[in-house]
C-alpha cells in the first residue's frame, strides 16, 4: 500500500506539473511586454479534479480494473450475430449491406438539401484518399506519412494544365492521375527498401518539400496564394452555372429546357465523385485478387520468404506504392475542380495524418472500413460543431487511444481466401 | 581579411549555433530510438514545451519581482526541464509502454496521435498565435573589416558551451554511472537485460526523461535565441533534429552530436548563399539523401540481418 | 527444370567462401560442388557456419570473398530474389510460410513471376492472365497431391501441423521449377515417421524431378540414408568431405563430434 501511495503521489505530481504551468498560466502580451493571467475557475478547477482523479486511480489501481473487467464488454448487438452466423448468412448479410449503401448512396442527391450534397461530395473525396492509401499502408504495408503531396500533385497538374493550357477536367484526370504515379514511382524508387519507420519519415519529409516548394514557386504555382478560377468540369460541353465562363460551352439548364438551379452543379459533382469512387473500388476489388495483391500481402507477411521465392520486393512495393499515388491524384484533380481554388494550405502533413487516421480506424486493408472512417472523419466535425475548437485535440486523442485498444480498426479487413472448388 | 571570409565565418558560426541545439534534441531521438527501436514523434513538442515553460517561468519570475537575470534564467530552466521531463514520463506511460511489442506501425501512429494532441493542448492553453519574448541576453563580440563586421553574441556563446557541457556530463554519465551502463545493456538487448535484473522499464523511463531534459535545454536556449514561441516549432524541429540523428547514425550519440553540427552547418549555408526560404527543404533533402545512399548514418553500425 | 549444363558439370560449384562479419569469420574458405541429380549435405557441429554458408549462396548474404558459380553463371554478387528466379531456392531453418494465406495460396504467391501478366491485363481478365493464373493452380495441385496435403488445400498455412508446413515449405520451393534446392535442416522437430516421409520426398524429388538438393542436417540416420556426397564443416572450416562410408569413418569428424550425435 506504501508502495501505491509513493506511486499515486509521483503521478498526481505529474499531472500536476503537465497541467497547470500551461493551461495555469496564460502568457499575455500588454502593452508590448509579456504577463501572466491566471487562467479562469473553470479551469483550475478541472486542473484539480483531472490530478485528483489520477491519484485515485492510480491509489486503487487494481481493483478499479478488477471492477472494469467484471464489466460485461459491450458489443455492437448485431455483431454477436454475427459472429454466430454461418457463412452464407454473412455473404448475404454483406450483399444487404452493400444493396443498402448503393441504395442510399442513389438516393441522397434527390433527399437532401445542396449543403448536405456538397458534404456528401467531400466525403466521397476523403472515401477515395483513404482507400488508396489503404492500398500503401493496409494492402502492401507501407507507412507513407507524405501521401498528400500525391494529392497536391494531382490538384495543381489539373490547376496548371488548365492555366496554362487549357485542358478541360476530362483530359487533365488522367493525366493528374499519370503524374501523381509518375511522382509515386521516382519517390519509392530509392526509398522503398527502406525500413518501415524510416520509410515513413522520409515520405514525411517529401511531403513537406513538396509544399515548400508549392509555397515558393510563386510564378509558376502562385505561391501562398494558391491558382483559382480553376473551372468545373463540363458535360459534353454542357457547364452548370448561371453562365457561360469559357467560350463554345453551353449551359446545362438551357440545353435541358429547365429553369436554372444551383443544385444541378452539386449534383453533377456529387455524382462525378460516386464514379470515381466505385472505380476505385472496382480496382481494388481486382487488385486484390490478382498476383500483385496476394505478393503484397506475403511481402507484408514475410519479407525474407518473400525473397526466397523470387518475388522483387522493390517493384512489389513500389506497384502498390504507384497506384496508391495515382489515386491521390485523382481524388487531387476532382478536388480542385471542385473548390475551384487550392493553396499549398489545404496540403499540409495534418491532411496526411486525417488520411492515415482514416485507414487506421477504418481498419488497415478492409475497404468497408476505410468507407466508414471517411464518413465518421468527416460528418462528425460538422455534426459537432460547436466544439470545432478541439477537434484537433481530439483527433490526436483518438489516434491514440485506438492504437491502445484497437489497433485493427473498426471493421478489420476480412480477407477474401483464394479457395480451391471442389471439383479437382 | 576579405569581407567574404567573414561571411562565411558568420554562416558558419549561426549554423552551429543552430545545430549545437538541433544536437540536443536530436540526442532524445537516438536514445529512445537505439533503445526501444522507436520514433518518439512526440518529442519534438517535448521541446517546444520547454520553450513555453520557460517564458512562463521567466516572465513568471520577473513579475515576482527577481530582477537578477542569471538568476532568472537558470531558475527558468529548472523549472523548464522538470516540466519537460515530467511530459517526456508521461508521454512514455501513457502513448508508448502499453504498445510495446506491438509491430512498429502502431505505436508509431500513437505517437504521431500524441504529437498532434500536444500540440492542441499547447493551441488551447497558450494559443495559436507566436509568443514574443524580449531579448534578454543581448550583446557580442564583432569583428572584421567594416564592409562586413562577423558577430557572435553572448547568446550564441551560451549555446555553445550549454552544448557542449551538456553532451561532456551525458556522455560520463552514459560511461561511467550504473544507470548509464543499464542503459546500455538495455540498447543492446532488452530482454537479456531483463533476464539480467535491470529494471528495463525504469531504464527506458529514464532514457525518455534524459531526452526530454535535454530538448527542454534546447528549448530554453532556441527560446532565448529566437524569442519566439508558438505550437508549432516542435514539428519542423523535430524534423530536422531527427534527421540529424539519422545522419549521424541512429542509436549512436555521438552520431546525434555530429549530425546536429553538420546539419545546422548545411542548412546556415544554404540560408546564406543561396535562399532563406529553401533551407527547410535542404534539411529533409539531407535526410532522403542519407536514408539512401548510407542508412546507417556517419557513425552508425551496419546492421547485419540475421536470418 | 533441367538444368542447361553437361553432365559433368556441377550445378552448384562454390571455391574458397569467406563471410566475414567485423571481427568474426563465420565462414573460413568453404568449397563444396553439387551434381547433377546429387543429394549433398551439409553436416557439422552447431554454430558452424553451415546456415551462413547457405545465405550466401542464396544471396542473402554478399561473400567477403571467393566464387559461387550456378550453373555455369557467377552469382555470388546477385541479390537474394535474382538467385531464386535463376533456379535456387532454398528454406529456412525457421519455417517462414505465409501463415494467414492458405495453403493453396502459399502455392500461387511462389508462382508470381509466372503468373504476373501486367496490371491491364489482370483487372479485365483476360485471356493470357486467364489461362497463366490456371497453369499455377495446376502446378499446385500437382504438388499438393505429391507432398499428400490436398485434403487441406484450403486451410490457413498457420493452422497446419507441424510436419504438413514443413511438406508445405518444400511444396512451395517446388512449384518455382528449381534447379537446385537448398534445405535448412527439414527433419528438425520432426518425429520418425514424419522424417521417414521427408526422406522419400527429398529422394523422389532426386530422382522423379530431376534437381539436385543440397541440404544442412542433424538428423545423422537420414543424411547417411540419402546423400551422394557429404561435407563437414567445423568452426566454420571445412572439415572433410566424402561418400557417408567415408565419413563414417573419417577419424577427425568423429573427434569432432566427440561421438554419436
Amino acid at each position: 500500500m506504501k508502495k501505491n501511495i509513493n506511486h499515486s503521489l509521483f503521478t498526481a505530481l505529474i499531472t500536476f506539473i503537465v497541467s497547470f504551468p500551461l493551461l495555469g498560466l496564460s502568457l499575455v502580451s500588454v502593452n508590448g511586454s509579456l504577463t501572466i493571467q491566471g487562467a479562469d475557475n473553470s479551469t483550475m478547477i478541472m486542473i484539480g479534479v483531472a490530478i485528483s482523479i489520477v491519484f485515485i486511480f492510480q491509489l486503487y489501481r487494481e481493483k478499479i480494473l478488477h471492477m472494469l473487467g467484471m464489466l460485461p464488454t459491450p458489443s455492437l448487438p448485431f455483431k454477436q450475430a454475427y459472429k454466430n452466423s454461418s457463412l452464407e448468412k454473412r455473404t448475404t448479410l454483406k450483399k444487404v449491406f452493400m444493396v443498402g449503401l448503393i441504395l442510399c448512396v442513389i438516393i441522397w442527391p434527390f433527399m437532401s438539401s445542396r449543403g448536405a450534397i456538397d458534404l456528401a461530395t467531400l466525403v466521397l473525396i476523403y472515401v477515395m484518399l483513404g482507400l488508396g492509401l489503404n492500398i500503401v499502408v493496409g494492402l502492401a504495408g507501407l507507412l507513407d506519412l507524405g501521401y498528400v503531396a500525391f494529392y497536391a500533385v494531382g490538384a495543381y497538374s489539373y490547376a496548371l494544365l488548365s492555366e496554362y493550357l487549357g485542358l478541360s477536367f476530362w483530359v487533365a484526370l488522367p493525366i493528374g492521375g499519370m503524374l501523381a504515379a509518375l511522382f509515386g514511382f521516382l519517390l519509392g524508387f530509392p526509398v522503398l527498401r527502406l525500413r518501415g519507420d524510416y520509410l515513413a519519415i522520409v515520405t514525411l519529409g517529401f511531403g513537406e518539400i513538396i509544399r515548400i516548394l508549392l509555397n515558393n514557386f510563386t510564378s509558376v504555382t502562385g505561391g501562398p496564394n494558391g491558382i483559382s478560377s480553376i473551372p468545373k468540369p463540363t458535360l459534353f460541353g454542357m457547364e452548370f452555372g448561371r453562365r457561360v465562363k469559357e467560350e463554345g460551352n453551353t449551359l446545362f439548364h438551357e440545353v435541358m429546357g429547365i429553369a436554372y438551379s444551383s443544385s444541378y452543379k452539386v449534383i453533377f459533382l456529387y455524382i462525378l465523385a460516386v464514379i470515381l469512387v466505385i472505380f476505385t473500388l472496382f480496382v481494388i476489388h481486382r487488385l486484390m485478387r490478382m498476383p500483385v495483391g496476394r505478393a503484397w500481402e506475403a511481402l507484408r507477411e514475410d519479407e525474407i520468404a518473400c525473397r526466397s521465392l523470387g518475388l522483387n520486393r522493390t517493384a512489389i512495393k513500389l506497384s502498390a506504392f504507384t497506384i496508391g499515388a495515382a489515386f491521390a491524384g485523382f481524388a487531387g484533380c476532382f478536388f480542385a475542380a471542385r473548390q475551384g481554388f487550392i493553396s499549398p494550405e489545404s496540403f499540409t502533413f495534418i491532411e496526411s495524418a486525417i488520411i492515415l487516421a482514416i485507414v487506421v480506424l477504418g481498419g488497415m486493408g478492409s475497404q468497408v472500413g476505410v468507407i466508414l472512417a471517411a464518413i465518421a472523419m468527416t460528418v462528425l466535425p460538422e455534426l459537432a460543431r460547436g466544439f470545432d475548437e478541439y477537434r484537433m485535440l481530439m483527433f490526436g486523442l483518438m489516434m491514440v487511444l485506438m492504437m491502445i485498444w484497437r489497433p485493427q480498426g473498426l471493421a478489420p479487413a476480412q480477407r477474401p481466401h483464394m479457395e480451391i472448388k471442389n471439383d479437382a | 581579411m576579405s569581407e567574404e571570409f567573414f561571411y562565411f565565418l558568420q554562416q558558419l558560426l549561426n549554423g552551429l549555433t543552430v545545430g549545437s541545439t538541433y544536437a540536443l534534441i536530436a540526442i532524445g531521438y537516438t536514445m529512445v530510438y537505439g533503445i526501444i527501436g522507436m520514433i518518439n514523434f512526440a518529442h519534438g513538442e517535448v521541446y517546444m514545451i520547454g520553450t513555453y515553460v520557460t517564458f512562463i517561468a521567466i516572465t513568471g519570475l520577473t513579475m515576482l519581482g527577481i530582477e537578477y537575470m542569471p538568476l532568472v534564467i537558470l531558475c527558468a530552466l529548472i523549472i523548464a526541464i522538470v516540466a519537460s521531463c515530467s511530459f517526456g514520463w508521461a508521454i512514455e506511460r501513457t502513448a508508448y509502454r502499453p504498445l510495446r511489442g506491438t509491430n512498429r506501425l502502431i505505436p508509431l501512429i500513437s505517437a504521431i496521435g500524441m504529437s498532434i494532441f500536444l500540440q492542441n493542448y499547447l493551441v488551447q492553453a497558450q494559443g495559436a498565435r507566436d509568443i514574443g519574448l524580449p531579448p534578454m541576453i543581448t550583446g557580442g563580440w564583432s569583428f572584421g573589416p567594416d564592409s562586413f563586421q562577423a558577430s557572435v553574441s553572448y547568446m550564441q556563446l551560451i549555446i555553445f558551451i550549454a552544448t557542449a557541457v551538456s553532451m561532456l556530463a551525458l556522455t560520463t554519465f552514459i560511461s561511467k554511472s550504473k544507470m548509464g551502463r543499464a542503459c546500455r545493456a538495455v540498447a543492446q538487448d532488452l530482454q537479456m537485460a531483463n533476464l539480467l535484473g535491470i529494471n528495463t522499464n525504469r531504464v527506458i523511463s529514464t532514457t525518455f526523461v534524459i531526452g526530454a531534459a535535454l530538448a527542454a535545454l534546447a528549448g530554453v536556449l532556441l527560446g532565448l535565441y529566437y524569442g519566439i514561441a508558438n505550437p508549432y516549432i516542435g514539428f519542423i524541429a523535430g524534423l530536422k533534429a531527427f534527421t540529424a540523428a539519422v545522419l549521424g547514425g541512429i542509436g549512436s550519440i555521438p552520431g546525434a552530436m555530429l549530425g546536429g553540427l553538420i546539419l545546422g552547418v548545411t542548412e546556415s549555408f544554404t540560408a546564406g548563399y543561396f535562399s532563406a526560404e529553401y533551407k527547410d527543404v535542404v534539411a529533409f533533402s539531407l535526410l532522403v539523401l542519407i536514408l539512401l545512399f548510407r542508412p546507417t548514418g556517419l557513425l552508425g553500425k551496419p546492421e547485419v540481418e540475421k536470418i | 527444370m533441367m538444368p542447361n549444363i553437361s553432365e559433368n558439370e556441377p550445378v552448384l560449384h562454390a571455391e574458397n567462401l569467406i563471410m566475414q562479419f567485423g571481427g568474426l569469420v563465420a565462414v573460413n574458405g568453404v568449397s563444396l560442388d553439387v551434381y547433377q541429380k546429387q543429394i549433398v549435405s551439409i553436416i557439422g557441429p552447431n554454430g558452424a557456419g553451415k546456415t551462413t554458408a547457405f545465405n550466401c549462396l542464396s544471396g542473402f548474404y554478399t561473400p567477403t570473398s571467393g566464387t559461387i558459380r550456378f550453373m555455369d553463371e557467377d552469382i555470388h554478387t546477385l541479390p537474394d530474389f535474382k538467385i531464386s528466379l535463376k533456379g535456387l531456392v532454398r528454406t529456412f531453418q525457421h519455417v517462414r510460410l505465409f501463415k494467414e494465406m492458405t495453403v493453396i495460396e502459399n502455392l500461387l504467391v511462389a508462382q508470381h513471376r509466372h503468373v504476373n501478366t501486367g496490371l491491364l491485363s489482370g483487372l479485365f481478365k483476360t485471356g493470357s492472365y486467364k489461362r497463366k493464373e490456371s497453369e499455377a493452380m495446376e502446378r499446385a495441385k500437382h504438388w499438393l497431391n505429391k507432398v499428400d496435403m490436398f485434403d487441406v488445400a484450403n486451410r490457413e498455412a498457420g493452422n497446419l501441423s507441424y510436419g504438413q508446413q514443413r511438406r508445405l515449405e518444400i511444396a512451395r520451393c517446388m512449384v518455382t521449377e528449381p534447379s537446385l534446392l537448398l534445405l535448412d535442416e527439414p527433419a528438425a522437430g520432426l518425429n520418425p515417421n514424419e522424417t521417414q516421409d521427408l526422406n522419400k520426398l527429398i529422394v523422389g524429388l532426386k530422382e522423379e524431378e530431376n534437381i539436385s538438393v543440397l541440404l544442412i542436417e542433424h538428423d545423422m540416420n537420414l543424411v547417411m540414408e540419402i546423400s551422394d556426397n557429404i561435407y563437414v564443416i567445423n568452426q566454420g572450416q571445412p572439415l572433410a568431405s566424402g561418400t557417408p562410408e567415408e565419413i563414417r569413418n573419417n577419424p577427425d569428424v568423429i573427434k569432432a563430434y566427440l561421438g554419436e550425435v
